[in-house]
């Protein structure tokens, strides 16, 4: 092997000392990591923030020992006041999107194992890769800081629309200095993401090793490239956005805040914005973020579920291109969003017809796992599992796109617990099970120890089931018209409603201990776990080719060579039944 | 398995590979930056649609400010082309143009920065702030995120001037600087157009 043939840009040395090697690292291994923990801290704090919605909702005198603490206005005793409803349902959302679905099926993941699957010793550019992973730790704690002022968090939801999230503190609580610090977090945010995607951009452009050509490449690899393209561009005008809306609270300007606005009694003293702006300008990113969150999950998925099926899949290039579809279809859908948003009735229809477009590419993907799945012998592990259960939540919260995506029916059908039903499953859970099938997956590389199976197994049962009996009954709800962000049901028909609103909290306090064994789980395996092998996987891609976990430099100095695709399973290799990337034996079906 | 990689230290930096990584990254961050431009342009016209909207009169100080950012750009590439020619290392002689025509840049990109804050100064002065009509307060917008865009590629600028007044300089970052900065300027005769035209 001449090691010269690949030249690396990676120059910086191995770190030495506490800060360097754990704080601030310039290993994307270790940034991969931090990326995790920190989704990992979110995710905690956003489910406890949806129990205690659930829990209002159905039960709202409910004394929540130490909320008072936290939450002095907001939950004086300790039960919830209907105003700090909205201020979880707004932190819940912003945690989950933002530092969660986008942090670690992206930025964790693909900081980790992008580089070794291209063959690469590290990102192009390491500082920015650490300034990345900084900037977004400052834009959590900013984010968090609003629980801890006297305001509170805002109210306005994730989606912040104009003018209740431009105006200020009169607009209700948390909408002072709570909405300035979503605002001023989001847009650093945006800031993180933009350094994270250039180098991900960067990385895969000029850092293959010899041989890994762009087909060559891993799906996993494919997500993270498509998903960095798309989220350059989106977190490019979400950035601008938040300084448009930065600069109408904080410097009196009038983007977003119409002319003659009295709220609280008194006339805002602004003149001529448009709120329909601020949805423009927001959904042109919020709708590509969907795919931020799920093509990484794809990708996952796609890579777990070959190795455990030990068979090619029908087409992986088809499924590369139909992520590439989505992603390009991904721009032009942001109108439905704002179908009854008062935007003229036409663009609906034109908005319309890419949103079911959109359907094709994802069931042509979900039809290649179906077709090669038939007559796999497919192994079932934990990591095998959610990847299972990411199709299964994938089509069910997929389907109900389609009825969303018609402009007649979404008129119904808007801000109902059916649309909450809908990105809950397709988006949220499906993104999360596909972080967690790479969870167990990759474990045994990032850490060097196994995961418990056993464990591994009873927490997906409990998850998949849990999750149906939260967000399938949400559909029934918004079809008989339950209207979402409400706090407490005061209709006459809402009544026969409860009975299945107590369920669905039951399912989601149950849903969310079960969540404890996967907590238990990760720490007790990453200390006492049984150690892991190279390759416990029998994987054919990089990343099984170095030591678990690689050492600092991912190939020990050495540039690895590439032979072959990435998923050659099924095929008479001299170690088993694949060939992996970096053996020169010839296989002959290529 | 793992024995599959000999180490070989200390691993191979190519000044080849690292130029080529700085000018990717300068090529992605360019679309980065016109999405971003795309953005504030579109939120403009949308904004447009106001009764409340009031031309304004550019200062005419930015002409001056164009021509300074085009000068710069000018001497950059001056400089680009001068190491480009040569094989590395470079000695004194050969470092001579591209060290004047570095300094000159930093200079000319400080004194564009200048410029753009006497404008601002000469708008309030007018009284018109940021807040006082539509029209000023993208004027500021657009302007200020360009600036700031300016001043980041006057950091580079910097670190490159203390590199090659050194012996032996490392250049690789100069490419993806200079693109960088035509890209700027660029940048800023797209909004002169809208600011003239629009605001």
């Amino acid at each position: 092997m001449d090691p010269a043939l690949q030249p690396q840009t990676h120059v910086h040395a191995p770190p030495q000392g506490f800060i360097r090697k754990y704080v601030f690292s310039l290993d994307h291994k270790m940034i991969g990591k931090q990326y995790y923990g920190l989704a990992l801290v979110s995710v905690f704090i956003g489910m406890i923030l949806s129990w205690l919605m659930r829990l209002h909702l159905v039960w709202p005198n409910t004394k929540i020992p130490g909320l008072e603490a936290i939450a002095k206005t907001g939950a004086p005793g300790g039960v919830v006041t209907p105003e700090f409803y909205l201020s979880l349902l707004t932190m819940h959302g912003t945690l989950m999107v933002f530092f969660v679905l986008t942090n670690a099926p992206f930025a964790g993941f693909g900081n980790y194992f992008l580089p070794i699957q291209i063959g690469a010793e590290d990102m192009a550019f390491p500082r920015f890769n650490m300034m990345s992973f900084w900037v977004t730790f400052i834009a959590f704690v900013a984010l968090i800081a609003a629980f801890f002022i006297p305001d509170g968090p805002p109210i306005s939801g994730w989606t912040a629309y104009a003018p209740l999230s431009a105006i200020g503190k009169d607009a209700g609580p948390g909408l002072g200095w709570g909405q300035n610090l979503w605002a001023i977090s989001i847009a650093i945010f945006c800031v993180g993401q933009l350094l994270g995607s250039l180098n991900f951009i960067a990385t895969t452009l000029d850092l293959r090793a010899k041989g890994m050509t762009f087909m060559r490449m891993p799906i996993s690899t494919w997500a993270w490239f498509l998903t960095s393209c798309i989220g350059l561009l989106a977190f490019a005008v979400l950035l601008p956005a938040c300084l448009l809306l930065i600069l109408d609270r904080m410097a009196g300007t009038s983007f977003f805040i119409p002319s003659g606005l009295v709220v609280s009694d008194r006339l805002q003293n602004h003149a001529g914005g448009s709120p329909l702006l601020w949805q423009h300008l927001f959904w042109f990113f919020g709708h590509p973020e969907v795919y931020i969150a799920i093509l990484p999950a794809i990708g996952i998925v796609s890579h777990v579920l070959i190795t455990s099926m030990r068979k090619p899949l029908l087409s992986a290039k088809v499924i590369i291109y139909s992520m590439m579809s989505i992603g390009f279809l991904s721009w032009m859908v942001w109108g439905h969003h704002m179908f009854v948003s008062g935007m003229n009735p036409m663009s609906s229809l034109l908005f319309s017809f890419p949103t079911l477009t959109i359907t094709i590419p994802a069931t042509i993907i979900t039809l290649i796992w179906l077709g090669s799945l038939y007559g796999a012998n497919i192994q079932i592990n934990s990591a095998s599992l959610f990847a299972l259960g990411f199709i299964s939540m994938f089509v069910s919260g997929g389907v109900s796109g389609f009825f969303l995506a018609q402009p007649s029916i979404d008129i119904y059908l808007h801000a109902t617990y059916f649309v909450v039903g809908h990105f809950h499953m397709v988006m949220g859970v499906a993104a999360i099970f596909g972080i967690l099938s790479g969870t167990y997956f990759w474990f045994p590389k990032m850490t060097g120890r196994m995961m418990n199976e056993t464990l591994g197994q009873l927490h997906f049962w409990l998850t998949f089931v849990g999750t149906y009996c939260i967000f399938m009954p949400f559909h029934y709800l918004g079809l008989v018209g339950n209207v979402r962000r409400y706090s407490s049901f005061v209709d006459d028909f809402m009544p026969a409603l409860m009975p299945l609103h107590k369920f669905i909290t039951i399912a989601a306090l149950l849903t969310g201990a079960a969540q404890l064994i996967f907590l238990y789980n990760l720490i007790y395996s990453r200390f006492r776990g049984k150690p892991a092998p190279e390759n416990p996987w029998n994987g054919t891609s990089l990343e099984w080719s170095v030591p678990s976990p690689p050492p600092w430099n991912n190939f020990g100095g050495a540039h690895p060579v590439v032979y072959h695709d990435p998923y050659q399973y099924g095929v008479k290799g001299q170690s088993g039944d694949y060939v992996m990337q970096t053996s020169p034996e010839k296989i002959p079906s290529e | 398995m793992s024995a599959a990689y000999p180490p070989i230290n200390p691993p191979l930096p190519s000044s080849g590979a690292a130029s080529r990584s700085a000018k990717s990254g300068v090529w992605v961050a360019m679309f980065a930056i016109t999405m971003t431009f795309a953005a504030f342009t579109s939120a403009m016209f949308v904004r447009q649609g106001s009764a409340d909207w009031i031309h304004i009169a550019a200062p005419p100080i930015l002409f001056a400010n164009t021509v300074l950012l085009l000068l710069s750009s000018f001497t950059l590439e001056f400089a680009r082309r001068a190491v480009r020619a040569k094989t590395q290392p470079l000695s004194a002689a050969e470092l001579r143009t591209p060290r004047i025509a570095v300094s000159f840049t930093l200079l000319l990109g400080l004194a564009f920065i200048a410029g753009q804050y006497l404008a601002w100064r000469q708008l309030a002065a007018q009284g018109f702030f940021l807040a006082s009509n539509p029209n000023s307060s993208f004027f500021y917008v657009f302007t200020g995120v360009h600036a700031l865009h300016v001043l980041g590629g006057l950091a580079a600028l910097v670190l490159l001037s203390f590199r090659i007044f050194q012996r032996n300089p490392r250049l690789a970052a100069l490419p993806g600087v200079s693109l960088y900065w035509h890209f700027m300027c660029a940048l800023w005769l797209y909004l002169l157009f809208i600011i003239c035209t629009r605001l």
